[in-house]
């Protein structure tokens, strides 16, 4: 075999892969919005039509349907607070990590990704039962406890690397042109920062807003549309289904694909 | 009125000590230059001085006010970094004014000393740009016009051309040496660029070590190097030396030739000439000539003298090739000695 023929051989089995792992993702995401996009007739019918008829009976059903609205708000409270939260906590972790060296930095940061090595499942129980002693259960803020939990390993990587990518001379300059500490931080770190802070916390509100377990197992009343859906799974219809799982889905996809960038620095990909 | 006192000043990181104890004065209006290789404190003096690092012992005082404690912004002094640090979320313009805003100046003298500025560093039509739209040579400019706006009384400058290409670091020199004498601030310049430290400073601070080991007029640091170390580290090429061994009462031989020298009990010492300073002559130093390098005005060769290396620059019409042999003779003026074990200057 030529030299030629081995890379061709190489390329198709790349373009195979990569269409293979594209079908992978967006297979599901189509198959949902199609049925999420169509009258409920057509989502029990079969055979399946390959574009939408963009009859919104679905949706309309989903939204109406008792205790949808309600969990959806409850959902964007849990999520925004836990986006606050995060960011409140996350940055300045951030900020400490990128700019100082102390003891147990190292360690620090592990402790950080750690944080995401116990499954949720084991802590439930336990978060559950002290939660119900500090009468903290069933409630917004409880929850959002928890979930700034699971977001606050990303939002302090996230920022850590931005902030790192933010040369110190900057604010030193800041600070030799009459600035203190916190001015310099204000008029030139914060506005250098502000499109990667906000990314990040839009991935703590889709870490929020996708976490089905806790919010499951701490709440009763007060559900948020994930653990309302989990909840209704099997006594539900399914063009409920479809139009929940579009509403679930539509929002966390859009965000990130908007703030994919930022997270790529996460991980050290991108260079700034 | 800003005179700088350094008075013993030091640095340690860890187990690592940058400063030593550094004592230095700099005069009102003075422009002096720290040199030094990297690695040996000249940095750390400067953002110590600035406020950008405290000291672990020792004073800083500026225009006779103690500033070591205060944050920079109590100091009187603005700072041109090495990476120009131009803030790139803001205009030249505003870049400029960021200090004077901070000062809480009214517009009309904010947009006045910008101006003026701008125009004294040639920058007039960039002020509405941002630093992603600039050349390096351009932010180099921004900075520096950052830094004059405030009209400070003193200001410090990392290496600010070291981060230019080779031609525009000559044009920035001579541009720099005007705009500073005219704003009549004193001025403390760090730099490891021989050429840059002489062409501009008023005086050189030689660092080593952590240690000042000379600070004096830029020709009296190159004439009469205070230690071995300035000899070698200054001069292109540098300064060369030889043994000498002790042959009665102020007399050395050197390489087969006795030489006044020093009246001094030490039974080695070395002896030390600039290159330039070698000319050919009958009676001299037997060399053998190694390599030689036409420069055009002059012709740089390397030879061995004795089976030591030293470097001579000629007249560019000698006829000279690699195994030659030539005398050099060293202009007895221009002979200096240094202690082999102190490595100073021999009076």
């Amino acid at each position: 075999m030529s030299e030629t023929t081995v890379r061709r051989a190489g390329n198709r089995v790349f373009i195979a892969a990569v269409v293979l792992a594209c079908v992978w993702v967006l297979l599901p995401i189509y198959l949902l919005l199609i049925n999420a996009l169509s009258a409920p007739a057509e989502v029990t019918g079969f055979p399946k039509r390959f574009w939408p008829s963009f009859d919104l009976a679905s949706i309309r059903f989903f939204l109406g349907f008792k205790g949808v609205t309600s969990a959806l708000w409850n959902s964007v409270q849990v999520a925004v607070l836990t986006m606050v939260m995060a960011i409140g906590a996350g940055a300045p972790a951030g900020y400490a990590l990128a700019r100082f060296d102390f003891p147990g930095k190292q360690a620090f940061r592990f402790m950080v990704v750690m944080t995401r090595a116990f499954p949720l499942p084991l802590l439930a129980l336990p978060l559950a039962v002290l939660f119900i002693r500090v009468g903290l259960d069933d409630t917004v803020i409880g929850l959002a406890f928890v979930h700034t939990t699971l977001a606050l390993p990303f939002a302090v990587l996230i920022t850590y690397s931005l902030f790192s990518g933010i040369p110190y001379e900057l604010e030193e300059a800041a600070l030799t042109l009459g600035c203190n500490r916190v001015q310099a931080f204000l008029k030139v770190v914060l506005p250098l920062a502000a499109p990667g802070i906000a990314a990040s916390a839009v991935f703590a509100f889709v870490v929020s807003w996708n976490e089905v377990f806790a919010s499951a197992v701490l709440t009763i009343e007060h559900r948020t549309l994930t653990a309302f859906l989990l909840q209704s799974l099997d006594v539900s219809p399914l063009p409920l289904k479809f139009a929940g799982g579009a509403a679930l889905v539509l929002p966390a996809l859009g965000f990130i694909f908007a703030v994919r960038k930022y997270l790529f620095a996460m991980w050290g990909i991108a260079n700034r | 009125m800003a005179e700088i006192e350094i008075k013993g000043v030091g640095k340690t990181f860890g187990a690592f000590t940058a400063l030593h104890s550094i004592d230095l004065t700099i005069k009102d209006q003075e422009f002096v230059v720290l040199l030094g290789a990297s690695g040996c404190g000249k940095t750390t003096l400067l953002r110590i001085i600035a406020g950008l690092d405290s000291p672990s012992k020792g004073e800083v005082w500026i225009g006779g006010r103690r500033v070591d404690t205060l944050p920079p912004r109590e100091r009187g002094i603005s700072m041109v970094f090495q990476n120009y640090a131009v803030f790139p979320h803001l205009t030249v313009f505003e870049n400029i004014a960021f200090g004077l805003r901070m000062q809480k100046l009214p517009q009309a003298e904010v947009t006045r000393r910008v101006t003026r500025t701008a125009e004294l560093m040639h920058i007039e039509a960039l002020l509405k740009r941002y630093s992603g739209q600039l050349s390096g040579g351009q932010r180099q400019r921004v900075a520096v016009a950052r830094a004059l706006a405030m009209e400070p009384d003193v200001i410090l400058m990392d290496e600010p051309l070291s981060n230019l290409d080779a031609l525009l670091r000559l044009e920035m020199r001579a541009e720099l040496k005007g705009v500073l004498a005219a704003s009549k601030t004193t001025t403390i310049y760090v730099t490891h660029d021989q050429v840059e430290a002489m062409s501009l400073a008023d005086r050189i601070a030689v660092m080593h070590g952590g240690d000042i080991i000379q600070a004096e007029r830029p020709v009296e640091v190159y004439r009469n190097p205070a230690a071995r170390f300035v000899g070698s580290f200054i001069g292109n090429p540098p300064m060369n030396f030889l043994p000498a061994t002790a042959a009665g009462e102020g007399r050395w031989q050197v390489a087969g030739l006795t030489f006044e020298g020093p009246r001094v009990a030490a039974p080695q010492i070395e002896f030390a000439i600039r290159p330039e300073d070698l000319h050919p002559a009958d009676h001299g130093f037997e060399a053998e000539v190694r390599v030689v390098e036409p420069l055009g005005p002059h012709t740089l060769i390397t030879a061995s003298v004795a089976g030591v290396v030293m470097r001579a620059v000629l007249d560019s019409t000698l006829a000279l090739a690699t195994g030659d042999h030539i005398t050099l003779s060293p202009v007895a003026d221009r002979i200096r000695w240094f202690d082999l074990a102190t490595q100073k200057a021999i009076a």
